[in-house]
């Protein structure tokens, strides 16, 4: 199946949100806070700019709440009278000369009187200032599983303890974020614009203007790329274009530079995770108490709900009969922290894999041993109390995902030839699961809703809020729904997300499009099936010419068809708030990812060589489109393991640049080999579960654990940069020069 | 305003046409395509020539759009992604290769990666692995990891060298 919307990309007709144009359009700027926190006194308009000609915008000029709605109500569209971190947007401007626009905007003078500020987790932990709140807390969980006190208190156990951090991580979308805005009190408020879900950006816009919701519509341009980037942070922009498309009478648009995107916007959570673990001699898991804690940032935007999702995994696919997790996210005068792939999980997956193989270690176990004796199977629960009742198999991923990368062999080899050699080898894995959906009872509340409708010319069209923004909607959809109705893919068509036009079904974000949404594409689709046979216009053997015939003549004889479905929760799932226990997720996908690696010891770059991953992620709908999941989600990955590294000055980014920052190019990554073993899900469409954030989940801790196979250091932070490996090296070089040789395990 | 006194009038070749064209002599080639010529397949991901989103070739070369004073172009021969295919219908062997293989993802990359591929072929028609990998590397995408993207490549090698 090619993919829906291919044609239009390859050619350069894909229209982007900066591709397009209104009649008397203005561009938008964005004035900023240059202090992390502090009281705004004045605002000056500086000399030599033809003030009388633009239109200027500040917290004032709000004409409802001066908020962007989503969880707490704590982030303002504009800072009024005190600035929380740097970047906080203050005033707009807007002009139709873009030159001129950037002159103005420095011109713009704003004095603030600093306030004390604070940066890291642990100035936020103690209290040093408080920011937010009675004390910087933002949201905590608890959860519990068995007696961990007691178990710990065994006298047969080994106690193993560390501490893992990561940093934050730019989603670098290549195209920076892009709003466009018609606005004026007699037609509302619309926008175009590059996002994920244009249902919270409505919602958000409702209480901005105090509008009745039909007054607001949001429609999804192309989008070039999410990855989390663009759930929560377009909201605010779609804001700024609008109020100054409402103030000026002409339409707004606002795109960022690449600069200001990085400055500004949201990045991954930085996180820091430790693991007191209590093992059996023979390596059985007793107990896991986990300490889980996220810098969140100024303000709360869906910090809770990242720190949910990283809590809920942070004791991976392990069964373990006593857990603790204690997790939380506190305030930081940073820029707030927010949704990227993953939501979390890498975070405290990426702490757990690599304290798997510590513990591993201390009780004398191959790494692949350890976690054989302890994967969580069919009836075994999790650290929620949630019963496993798909038929997983860890051990049988693992197994295969060894046996692709000849990781014994290479593990042997390694260890023969490294210690002659300047760049040294290594090979590491982890195993890992990943949730799908939204956590606990997300879906029910949400209540996602899909329609199908058949055209005149007996086409289906599928009405959806989901978005494509390269992860491949609207193909799976067209596939899923040419599956459901046995009728030629090209005869599904996507309409664009439009608030006005289609139902809500929900954001695209934590792997719920292809399995929740998917499956109401399904039940829809099926709907217009028997609507037309139960009205005796289709026989029950058909072609797609003939299902056409009948749509067309169903409309022709009665009017409009349609088909609406609705959420409805599978049977037996539980979840408790209150508790935090309960099924967390409707179902996981599970995976074996190994990474093997080169590290030269003279610069200390480290090369990832090869990389396998083996997943299990329901029914695969369409291979390649699956696969660019695996292969996107890993490359991400990889430059969150070794070189996307946010330097922080004062709560500010200081490597704002494509240059300084260091993603992945096609000369760094290694040839990635991806395997699906397939067990169907009961509840998916075509069986098939989430897929987009797993790969995220994996590849750092398993570079990791093969970067302390090949040096023998076991480094608990990333990125693993280059000056951080080299520091770990030196210090167990000197280490190693004081005690008497012995030999390597 | 970009920094000159005056806009001058500027003369090349589009996409196989002639245009003129009043431009700033330091505005950025990228933003005279798109603005002026309404030509917007031409993307801008960085504007520091770090991303490669905004490549269109200039006398056959690969170049960054963003890196070009337009007064730089005047005589020159420029070809955007718009004039890669021969019409609507006929797409070049390489953007087949993309809807193929899946090497187009979000497709904000696509316009200057495939012109990457397309340059690169042009001069190595069969490219080793290597060199794919070497000569793709000024053009970043985030979404697919690259693989795909080299598949595309060694698909439309082998489809352009069985083509009569």
């Amino acid at each position: 199946m090619p993919r829906k919307e291919g044609r239009e990309k390859v050619t350069g007709r894909a229209r982007y949100t900066d591709d397009l144009t209104f009649p008397d359009l203005l561009y938008g700027v964005t004035v900023r806070s240059e202090v992390p926190r502090g009281r705004i006194r004045k605002i000056e308009f500086g000399p030599g700019i033809p003030w009388d000609e633009f239109t200027v915008v500040t917290a004032r000029n709000i004409p409802g709440e001066n908020c962007v709605f989503l969880i707490e109500h704590d982030q303002p569209l504009l800072a009024d009278a005190v600035v929380n971190h740097p970047e906080e947007a203050i005033v707009l401007l807007a002009h139709p000369d873009p030159y001129l626009l950037e002159e103005a905007r420095r011109a713009v003078r704003i004095q603030i009187e600093p306030l004390p500020a604070i940066f890291t987790l642990e100035d936020s932990l103690s209290r040093k200032q408080v920011i937010w709140g009675v004390d910087n807390v933002f949201k905590t969980y608890d959860v519990h599983k068995g007696d961990v006190d007691a178990a710990f208190a065994r006298a047969d156990c080994v106690i193993v303890e560390a501490e893992y951090r990561t940093g934050a991580q730019e989603q670098l979308y290549i195209e920076p974020n892009a709003m466009i805005a018609v606005a004026n009190p007699h037609d509302g408020v619309t926008v175009w614009g590059s996002l994920q879900c244009p249902f919270y950006v409505h919602k958000a816009l409702v209480a901005m203007f105090g509008l009745p919701v039909e007054k607001i519509r949001v429609v999804q341009a192309e989008t070039g790329g999410g990855f989390g980037g663009k759930e929560e942070y377009p909201s605010m922009i779609a804001g700024h274009a609008a109020l100054l498309a409402w103030k000026s009478g002409r339409p707004v648009k606002i795109v960022y530079d690449r600069a200001e995107d990085m400055a500004a916007t949201t990045k991954r959570h930085p996180s820091r995770t430790r693991h007191r673990t209590a093992v059996t001699r023979d390596g059985k898991l007793v107990a896991m108490d986990i300490d889980f804690a996220l810098d969140g940032g100024a303000y709360a935007t869906l910090s809770s709900v990242v720190l949910s999702r990283g809590t809920l995994h942070a004791a991976g696919p392990y069964f373990c009969p006593n857990v603790r997790i204690q997790s939380r996210v506190v305030a930081t005068n940073a820029p707030p922290h927010g949704a990227f792939r993953g939501f979390g999980a890498p975070q405290s997956i990426f702490a757990l894999e690599r304290h798997m193989d510590r513990v591993a270690q201390a009780v004398g176990l191959s790494p692949q041993e350890f976690r054989r004796r302890n994967f969580i199977s069919q009836g075994h629960t999790l650290a929620t109390g949630q019963v496993i009742r798909e038929a997983v198999d860890m051990a049988r991923l693992l197994d295969r995902a060894l046996r692709e990368s000849d990781y014994a062999a290479k593990r042997q080899r390694f260890a023969l030839e490294n210690p002659t050699q300047r760049l040294k080898k290594g090979i590491g894995f982890a195993t890992f699961f990943h949730g799908a959906g939204f956590t606990g009872s997300g879906e029910t509340t949400l209540a996602s809703i899909v329609e199908a409708e058949a055209t005149p010319a007996g086409r289906v069209r599928i009405l959806t809020a989901n978005t494509e923004m390269g992860q491949g909607t609207n193909t799976i959809f067209g596939q899923i729904a040419a599956d459901a109705l046995g009728i030629d893919y090209d005869q599904i068509e996507i309409a664009q997300p439009d608030t006005a036009a289609v139902p809500n079904s929900g954001p695209t974000v934590a792997s719920r499009t292809a399995m929740v949404v998917g499956k109401l594409v399904e039940t829809a689709a099926l709907g217009l099936k028997h609507e037309l046979t139960s009205a005796g216009f289709l026989a029950a053997d058909y072609s797609s010419d003939d299902f056409a015939r009948a749509c067309s003549r169903f409309i022709e004889a009665r009017g409009p068809l349609r088909s609406r479905s609705q959420y409805q929760t599978p049977p037996g799932l539980h979840w408790d708030d209150a508790t935090y226990s309960g099924d967390a997720y409707r179902a996981y996908a599970w995976a074996a990812y190994v990474a093997e690696v080169t590290v030269d010891t003279a610069t200390f770059e480290t090369h990832v060589d090869e990389f396998v991953a083996v997943q299990e992620v329901g029914k695969v709908i369409h291979p390649v489109l699956a696969a660019g999941q695996i292969e996107g989600g890993i490359a991400q990955g990889i430059g969150f393991a070794l070189t996307e590294n946010v330097v922080w000055q004062n709560g500010r980014m200081a490597n704002g640049q494509m240059t300084n920052y260091i993603m992945p190019t096609s000369a760094d990554l290694p040839r990635i080999r991806v395997f699906f073993e397939e067990t169907p899900y009961e509840f998916g469409p075509g069986g098939a579960k989430g897929i987009g954030e797993l790969p995220l989940d994996g590849a750092a801790p398993a570079i990791l654990n093969a970067i302390e196979n090949a040096l023998n250091i076991s480094l608990r932070e990333i990125p693993a940069t280059a000056d951080r490996l080299m520091e770990a090296f030196e210090k167990a070089d000197a280490a190693k020069s004081t005690e008497p040789a012995r030999p390597r395990a | 305003m970009p920094d000159a006194a005056a806009k001058i009038e500027i003369a090349c070749t589009v996409n196989g046409e002639p245009r003129r064209f009043r431009a700033w002599p330091m505005e950025r080639l990228l933003d005279v395509l798109r603005r002026e010529l309404a030509l917007t397949g031409t993307k801008e991901g960085c504007g520091e020539g770090e991303c490669g989103a905004c490549s269109v070739l200039l006398d056959g070369a690969l170049v960054n759009s963003c890196l070009l004073p337009v007064a730089q172009v005047a005589g020159c021969e420029i070809r955007t992604i718009e004039g890669l295919a021969d019409n609507s219908e006929q797409l070049a062997a390489i953007q087949d290769a993309f809807i193929a293989c899946g090497g187009a993802q979000c497709g904000i990359c696509t316009p200057g990666m495939i012109l990457a591929a397309y340059s690169l072929l042009e001069r190595h028609p069969q490219p080793t692995d290597a060199e794919i990998r070497a000569d793709l590397s000024g053009n970043l995408c985030r979404c697919t990891g690259y693989t795909k993207i080299f598949e595309s490549v060694v698909r439309a090698c082998q489809s352009r060298s069985a083509a009569p």
